[in-house]
């Protein structure tokens, strides 16, 4: 069982983070695609339906060209294991013994998997992003086990918050409130909770004051000197940095005069995650390997807006889309570390800003959850919530489709 | 030009001492906040161009960003909307005779201690004059409340709480009495606004800003050292940057003591 990490002895020396072999081909990138959403898939025949692995040009058995990625049954056999006591790969030598397994699937292939140390004879496999943000196969027991989640192998590929520190930087929002809650469960050592002009009286302020692992640090995102502070401050500690600092307003270009609004949007949205990005990534990068609690996660509170703009929210969904581009640098800037970034794209959300749309919105709470699950699983791209799922895949069928959807 | 001649020469001799009334511009200076749906001024923002380094070697110097109305500033009879149609109402038409005045400072101090929503009206004014002389015509008339010593403390300097600010200014018969019957040139506060935290409330809203500015009357807000000046004979020189059509600047206010 996992427990709390003795404090590190600040005499000695950090060491670098390493990677995983990262080199894939573009074909092999389909299982990375599918295991960024949390998602098994592989390769297989449309023609005589033969399931695929590795991921391949042209099909096994009868040679055809079209191979699609599917969904697939994760259950499968353990033939055979072995445990890796050597290896010249700088990533693997450091973490040794390696237990590995030869994995007979359901599906119809067999394949090479990491191996879970609870994982006996019926195993459900599971495709995961390694730290170099490539997929990796890791064969788990089929059956929940207690502290599954604490297996030392599976804690290379999630970023589980057990006993890391947190920091979220607007504890003053609806959703700010709700995922220190869900830290708080899925024990966080310490939640660091930003709130900006601290002036201004909000619900739950005293309530976060109560909570045990909670401090508050005035934090504001577009203020360039006080997020250098901060980050000087507690940077060295964070191991988790969820951004959920967010401005919206429900304005288009033509019913919001000026351009006012729109810039203070981009000012928290956009320019609000580059500041951060520049004053808490390099920080991080250097604690990639920092032991068991290493710095191992940055999220993104965007939007599935980033994806296709919403009209009534025209401006918000622009500076959600900037953001999501400045998220794609930052993940390739901290891939090297090892440290994950994760984007989640929530639909509408029950809040004060999208009080004139519609049911289904998404609970903060549930956004929470979606966001602490994120990270237990190692997931990368989140899509919270049956709007979100929904819209995911109206977008990746037909991107032109959803544009006119959405302005309709 | 000897009055002046005399001036500098009391100004080197120290004399004559001049002081700052105003607060430095940083980021964490308190600014307005409107409710969120309207449109909202910049707070003090500031970034560095470059600093002795690849981005400019040999060179510091920063941008920096801030609406019309941030820290220490001057509002001109435009920014309200009794003030729209005067002449010379904007901060770049001002006749700059306007910038130099004597100031008569009410000081408030004891009475906003005791009470954040403290309103000063005629009658406390007349007392002052009992003891102070009749405000002259063309005087800044400088509310003194020591707010300013808030500063370091955002909460305590904007002073909110559910109902809204809580911070002390004129009453309607104040402001009315002021333009009136002292001509005064403007009025100003060590607290955010020229109208007192709850003016909103008042009839009309934000009585000082509707007739100081609807009688082509200046406003001076988050003064600071107030208390180093006295009840009268203090020159307060306050000239906003000359920005077209502006409807207010920050600015260095300067007192000759």
């Amino acid at each position: 069982m996992l427990t709390r990490p003795k404090r590190k002895n600040p005499v000695l020396r950090t060491r670098l983070p390493t990677l995983p072999p990262g080199g894939r081909s573009r074909v092999a990138l389909g299982l990375t695609a599918a295991a960024a959403l949390g998602r098994f898939e592989l390769q297989q025949c449309k023609d005589c339906g033969m399931v695929q692995y590795p991921p391949r040009e042209a099909c096994q058995r009868c040679l055809s060209v079209k191979l699609a990625w599917k969904g697939q049954r994760s259950g499968g056999e353990l033939i055979s294991e072995t445990k890796l006591h050597h290896s010249n790969d700088l990533f693997f030598r450091e973490r040794l013994p390696w237990r590995l397994g030869l994995v007979k699937l359901d599906c119809g292939p067999t394949v090479v998997a990491h191996l879970h140390e609870a994982a006996k004879k019926r195993i459900s496999i599971r495709a995961m992003l390694d730290r170099a943000g490539q997929a990796v196969l890791a064969a788990l027991p089929e059956k929940e086990v207690v502290n599954m989640a604490e297996d030392r192998q599976l804690r290379e590929f999630t970023c589980d918050p057990k006993f890391r520190k947190v920091l979220v930087t607007d504890g003053k929002s609806s959703v700010g409130q709700s995922l220190i809650k869900m830290f708080v469960e899925a024990q966080a050592d310490l939640i660091w909770v930003g709130y900006a002009e601290p002036w201004k009286q909000f619900p739950g302020f005293a309530e976060l004051q109560k909570i045990p692992q909670v401090t508050l640090v005035p934090l504001d995102v577009t203020d360039s000197k006080n997020v250098r502070e901060v980050a000087a401050e507690i940077g060295g500690k964070v191991d988790i940095l969820v951004n959920n600092a967010e401005l919206h307003r429900a304005f288009g270009i033509g019913n919001r005069a000026g351009v006012e609004t729109a810039r203070s949007e981009m000012d928290v949205n956009y320019f609000g995650l580059l500041r951060l990005a520049q004053e808490f990534a390099p920080v991080m990068r250097a604690r990639g390997a920092d032991g068991q609690s290493s710095a191992v996660a940055w999220v993104n509170l965007l939007s599935i807006y980033a994806h296709a703009n919403f009209p009534p929210h025209g401006t918000f969904s622009a500076s959600k889309a900037a953001a999501h581009s400045l998220a794609q640098c930052l993940r390739a800037e901290m891939r090297p570390a090892g440290v994950r970034v994760v984007n989640v794209f929530p639909g509408p959300l029950d809040d004060e800003w999208n009080q004139l749309l519609p049911p289904p919105k998404l609970a903060p709470d549930a956004l929470a959850k979606s966001v602490v699950k994120a990270l237990q699983d190692g997931i990368e791209d989140v899509y919270p919530g049956d709007v979100a799922q929904e819209w995911l895949e109206r977008w990746r069928d037909n991107p032109k489709a959803l544009e006119r959807e959405l302005s309709a | 030009m000897n009055v002046l001649l005399e001036l500098t020469k009391e100004l080197v001799s120290g004399k004559i001492k001049v002081i700052d009334l105003t607060h430095t511009l940083s980021p964490e200076f308190p600014h307005i906040s409107l409710p969120p749906e309207m449109g909202q001024a910049w707070p003090f923002r500031i970034e560095e161009v470059s600093r002795y380094d690849e981005r400019g070697p040999a060179w510091y110097w920063n941008n920096f960003s801030c609406g019309e109305h941030t820290g220490t500033h001057f509002d001109a009879p435009v920014h309200w909307v009794s003030g729209k149609d005067l002449p010379n109402g904007a901060v770049d038409t001002i006749p700059p005779q306007n910038f130099v005045g004597p100031a008569c400072v009410i000081d408030c101090t004891e009475e906003s201690g005791k009470d954040a929503d403290f309103l000063l009206t005629k009658e406390f004014i007349l007392q002052w004059e009992k003891k102070h002389g009749r405000i002259p015509p063309k005087a800044w008339v400088l509310m003194r409340t020591d707010w300013s010593k808030r500063a370091g403390d955002a909460a305590a300097f904007q002073n909110y709480d559910e109902t809204g600010q809580h911070t002390p200014g004129p009453d309607v018969d104040a402001v009315k009495f002021l333009v009136a019957e002292r001509d005064i040139l403007g009025f100003g506060t060590e607290s955010i606004g020229t109208d007192a935290g709850q003016a909103y409330h008042l009839r009309p809203p934000y009585p000082c800003h509707y007739f100081m500015h609807g009688a082509g009357r200046y406003g001076l807000q988050c003064l600071s050292n107030l208390d180093q000046l006295p009840p009268t004979g203090a020159v307060v020189f306050a000239a906003p940057l000359k920005i077209r059509n502006g409807s207010g600047s920050p600015l260095r206010v300067i007192a000759l003591v």
